[in-house]
Order: C-alpha cells, then sequence, then structure tokens
C-alpha cells in the first residue's frame, strides 16, 4: 500500500525524529559557539542566552590570538591529522587489496589479526609506545604522533576497506591483467577510484579521533613547538581559575577545519562515480 | 597462429577438484564453444587459458609453445566479460587502445587500430563518450572492439550475452559470428546457453563437474549424443528417454529426441494422457504422462489440436532412438 508509506503523517513524525536527534547533537556545539562570544559574566549568567549588544565580547578570541602561539598549535594539529590520514588511507587501502584480491596462505588469519585493532584500544600500550618513541628518539616530534594514529586508523580502515574492495568486479581487474596493467596501476587506477566513497568514510571516522586526541599530544609531544590545538587549549584550564572565554573560543575555532574537512569528504560520499563501470 | 591445446590440465581449489583432466585441441581459426550447466568448471578452463587462474597440473599451449607460466598480458589472448568491464575513467577510445598503449605501441599505430576496430562495429560516434553514457548493448560492443584492436591469437568469451536482453542477444550473437568470419581469428567461447552454442559453434565442449563429456560439431552432439548427459543437455525441449525394458528392448535407456516420436489419437506403442500442450506457432509442443516412463515431450510443427487430458498413444521413429547402458553410456550397435 503506497499511500500508507507515503501518509504525511509518518514523514512529519520521521522528520520530527530526525530534527529532534540533530538538536541534542548540536547542542553542545551551538553552547560553545554562542558562549564564546559573550563576557565572562554573560556566561556564567545565563550560559543558554545568545550574546546581545550588551554581552556580545570578543576577548576570548582576543585572548587566544595573542596567548599562545595559536597558529602553530593549529598547524601541528592539521599536520598530524592529515599526515596520519594519508597513511592510514594509502596502507589500508593497500592491505585490504591484498585481503580481498590474493589467495594465499593464512589470509583469513590475517584480516583477523588486522581488525584485532579495532577491539583493543592503542591506549592500554601508552607506555610501551612511550618507551619505542624515548628510544627512537622520537618524543616531541610530530612524527610520533603519525606513527600512533597511523597504527590507530589501520584496522578499522582495513576492515571497511577490503569489504568495498570484494564488491569490485573481478571482471574489471582482470581484464586490467589481459591488457597488461600491472598490479600497482589495477590498484591505484581501477580499483581506488571504485571504492572512493569507502575511503571517504574511512577518512572522516579516522579524521575526527585524530583531531581530538588529547592523550597522545600530551604524552608523546607536549613540548611547545609540537602542541596541537585541543592541548594548546587546555593552557586556559587551570585548576583554579579556568578562562572560560578563551577554552571556548579556542574549542570554537578548532570545530572550522575538522567541519571543512567533513565537508570535503562527505561530497565524496555522496557522489557515486562508480555508475557505468559494470553491469 | 592460434591453436591451443590443452593436456591433462587440472585445477584444485584447496581439496575441490573443479577440472579433472582435461585434453582438448582447438585448431586455428575455429570457434570452440565451452557449454555445460552452471559449476561444471567452463568459466575456470577459460580462466585458466586467460592465466587469470593457476593451472595446477597439465600444460596449456598456444601454437605448441607451453604458456602455463606466462602472465595474461603476455599471452596474446583477449577477454570479453560478461559485465563488460570496461574502464570507467576511460573514453571508449581510450579503452580501446590501452592494451596497445601498455605494450609500447606508436600512437599512430594505436590510432589505426582503434579506428579500423570501431569501423567494423560501427562504434565511431561513440568514441569520445564514456561507459556511463553507455548502453548495455553499446557497452558489450565496445568490450569486443576493445578485443579485436590487439589482434590476439585467441578470442575469449566469457558468457558475453548474458547480460543484455533477448532481441540484442540475438543481434550480438549474429554480429560475434559475422566477426569471426571476417577476422578468421580462433575464438573459445563460453557459455550456459546452448542455443549460443548451437548456433556459433564449429566445435562444442560439453563440461559436466570438471570433465570433458564430448567435444564435436554442433548436429554430431546433437544426433549422435556419447552419453546421456549430453544427449539431455543439447536439445530443446529435452530428449525422452524411456525404459527400454517396458518396450521389450535390450538396453537400459533409449533416447528419442521429441521431434522423433510420433503421436496419434488412435494407436501406438506407448499409451498416455495430454497433460499440457505449449502452441509456439511454428510448433506445437504437447507433453504426455505416461505410465512408466513419466513426462515425454512430443514435437509437431505446425499448429495442431489436443484437448487436456485427451488419451494419446506415442510411437518413437525406431531410426532415430539411441541406445544407452545403466551408466548413460551410448551403445552403440
Amino acid at each position: 500500500m503506497s499511500t500508507a508509506r507515503h501518509s504525511t503523517a509518518r514523514s512529519i513524525a520521521a522528520h520530527g525524529v530526525l530534527i529532534l536527534y540533530t538538536m541534542i547533537a548540536l547542542f553542545p556545539v551551538f553552547v560553545i559557539v554562542v558562549n564564546s562570544f559573550k563576557s565572562r559574566r554573560a556566561i556564567f549568567a545565563d550560559p543558554l542566552a545568545l550574546p546581545t549588544p550588551a554581552t556580545f565580547d570578543l576577548v576570548g578570541y582576543r585572548t587566544v590570538l595573542q596567548q599562545g602561539d595559536f597558529l602553530l598549535y593549529f598547524q601541528n594539529s592539521m599536520i598530524v591529522t592529515l599526515g596520519s590520514l594519508f597513511f592510514v588511507l594509502l596502507f589500508g587501502a593497500m592491505a585490504a587489496f591484498a585481503l580481498s584480491e590474493y589467495r594465499f596462505r593464512g589470509n583469513a588469519l590475517m584480516g583477523l589479526y588486522l581488525a584485532l585493532g579495532i577491539m583493543i584500544p592503542i591506549r592500554l600500550g601508552t607506555v610501551a609506545i612511550l618507551q619505542m618513541m624515548v628510544a627512537s628518539g622520537l618524543v616531541n616530534t610530530l612524527m610520533a604522533l603519525v606513527l600512533v594514529y597511523t597504527a590507530q586508523g589501520l584496522p578499522l580502515a582495513v576492515f571497511i576497506l577490503s569489504e568495498f574492495m570484494r564488491g569490485v568486479s573481478d571482471d574489471l581487474k582482470n581484464a586490467g591483467r589481459i591488457d597488461g596493467l600491472s598490479e600497482y596501476t589495477i590498484f591505484f587506477r581501477l580499483v581506488l577510484p571504485l571504492v572512493r566513497p569507502a575511503m571517504a568514510t574511512v577518512a572522516v571516522f579516522t579524521m575526527i579521533p585524530i583531531w581530538n586526541d588529547l592523550w597522545f599530544p600530551l604524552i608523546l609531544a607536549p613540548s611547545e613547538a609540537t602542541k596541537t590545538i585541543t592541548l594548546g587549549s587546555q593552557v586556559f584550564i587551570g585548576q583554579f581559575v579556568t578562562n572560560w572565554n578563551a577554552v571556548l573560543a579556542a574549542l570554537g575555532l578548532a570545530i572550522v577545519p575538522v567541519l571543512v574537512m567533513y565537508l570535503i569528504f562527505s561530497r565524496q560520499l555522496i557522489r557515486g562515480i562508480t555508475a557505468g563501470a559494470v553491469k | 597462429m592460434g591453436a591451443l591445446t590443452l593436456s591433462q590440465v587440472t585445477k584444485s581449489f584447496g581439496r575441490t577438484d573443479v577440472i579433472k583432466g582435461v585434453d582438448l585441441a582447438v585448431e586455428d581459426g575455429e570457434f570452440c564453444v565451452f557449454v555445460g550447466p552452471s559449476g561444471c568448471g567452463k568459466s575456470t578452463l577459460l580462466r585458466m587459458i586467460a592465466g587469470l587462474e593457476d593451472v595446477s597440473s597439465g600444460e596449456v599451449a598456444i601454437d605448441g609453445a607451453r604458456i602455463n607460466e606466462l602472465a595474461p598480458a603476455r599471452r596474446e589472448i583477449a577477454m570479453v566479460f560478461q559485465s563488460y568491464a570496461l574502464y570507467p575513467h576511460l573514453t571508449v577510445r581510450d579503452n580501446m587502445g590501452l592494451a596497445l598503449k601498455q605494450a609500447g605501441s606508436s600512437r599512430a599505430q594505436i590510432a589505426a587500430a582503434t579506428d579500423k576496430a570501431a569501423g567494423m562495429l560501427a562504434l565511431g560516434p561513440l568514441m569520445d563518450r564514456r561507459p556511463a553514457e553507455l548502453s548495455g548493448g553499446q557497452r558489450q560492443r565496445v568490450a569486443i572492439g576493445r578485443a579485436i584492436v590487439r589482434t590476439p591469437k585467441l578470442f575469449l568469451f566469457d558468457e558475453p550475452l548474458s547480460n543484455l536482453d533477448a532481441a540484442l542477444r540475438v543481434a550480438t550473437r549474429i554480429e560475434i559470428a559475422r566477426l569471426h568470419r571476417e577476422l578468421g581469428a580462433t575464438m573459445i567461447y563460453v557459455t550456459h546457453d546452448q542455443v549460443e552454442a548451437m548456433t556459433l559453434a564449429d566445435k562444442i565442449v560439453v563440461l559436466n563437474a570438471g570433465r570433458v563429456a564430448q567435444v564435436g560439431a554442433p548436429m554430431d552432439l546433437y544426433n549422435d549424443p556419447d552419453n546421456t548427459f549430453v544427449a539431455g543437455f543439447i536439445g530443446s525441449p529435452q530428449m525422452n528417454f524411456l525404459k527400454s525394458g517396458l518396450l521389450g528392448l535390450r538396453s537400459d535407456l533409449l533416447g528419442i529426441r521429441p521431434e522423433h516420436l510420433a503421436i496419434s489419437t488412435e494407436t501406438g506403442q506407448i499409451a498416455g494422457r495430454v497433460s499440457h500442450v505449449e502452441k509456439l506457432g511454428g510448433e506445437t509442443l504437447v507433453y504426455a504422462a505416461t505410465e512408466g516412463h513419466g513426462l515425454l515431450t512430443v514435437r509437431l510443427f505446425g499448429e495442431h489440436d489436443f484437448a487436456v487430458d485427451a488419451p494419446v498413444w506415442l510411437t518413437p521413429d525406431a531410426a532415430r532412438t539411441l541406445h544407452f547402458d545403466a551408466g548413460g553410456q551410448r551403445l552403440r550397435h
């Protein structure tokens, strides 16, 4: 009964639920952004009020831009996030291709081993990681963070991408082999473009935890030159006094780059360029 | 240039034997069709010839030279796939020219070869389109064109018509037959459709469970099958199998084609009742339920009327009967 499926009441109910969920999800972001534009007194007087001409104050942003080297922190976060993302996608896709494409002894075991990382939090190994970084002289370098985040992101990337790569037409890869394409060309030119939506999904899921992470920057790279934005924002949170204007302004600013990256990747998620490859 | 020989070729996936010792010789310029039910190993055998699957044991040779260890691109073969497998990011022209480009041919050579193939298949107006902008039939023509451009020793077709609708399938079938005549190239063609096999092949290889059941020209297989499998697989509607004992014969099974079974409302050898009648215009198929032999099919040419449930008598044409033993092997006298 198509009339039942398309009834207005159902449609309104579905939209109601979705709008409610969106509001719940966006509420904290909204509070952060709104309060970052208010004076300290106004934040505490009425946290949910919008900034009025009387309460509007950019002191938070001024503090952030004057104190500390926020531009450098941003740059560090960007380097670490994009660097890790690049390696996760490259190595994840390569491992996924090998697992999905080639029959070899221990294929299933290898896949399981690579997926194990999804279940075991990498933070359990923090002490050992720190020891290794100290031994290899990588403490207080961005490289240390890139390496750790790459390791952290790979299991999920391999897991998701190998599922998608299994879906890529065998005929297409075989046609490439018969036409004399190397396995690398088949991987980069035929398979990767077809799993682009999956790559974007992996990119989003990998990027956000890295950008937001406080743990590893604090332990592995806390020096002034290597601080990331999340770690940099912590200078405003004290044991006794917290500069809320500055914290909220820093967080408000930190949302922007990740939002931009998300918008870039989500376009890929939606755009299906695969049509016409097979069938 | 283009004779294929398989000697004692086998293929196992783990403990499962998929191909169990196949010997085959395909002559230069021959159109050879592998046919069989799904899971009989026909596609696997084709992929082994292409080099996409390793050969577990035995030898694959083109023009007498062993190619078991050669990479697919170096076997001088071209393959057309069921799903077309066109490169989505390349135009029709680039799709067709890629293999030559990879082989290091000059731009002029590539252009000449692609234009010639495009001319043969009437692809001229489509050359700058991408696969996504083509219909299914056009995509398959491009895929065939891509194979022609390489001037291979061996053309391999893996169920190329399965994704096309019925009208397009007939048209493309005729097109492939025409190309075979024009190019004079050796072609190996895999299909599960026995009509395609009968209409295209010089030589049909019927495969059953990883073994060759029989090799021969289409009419040889139709008129002179070696066993009940081939007799039942080739021909539509299927051959009727009668129990010889009930007819007072010494063999175990008696095979008779539906068109060699006479039907009468008055008298005959086997009594039965009409259970269903299919009128196709040019021919009429009568299904008669008989005691002992089960449902038998009679093919009559032209239009005929039979009432369902009416009693009928069937008589096999003794000159056209085939006799089989209990194991399904043909008994030749």
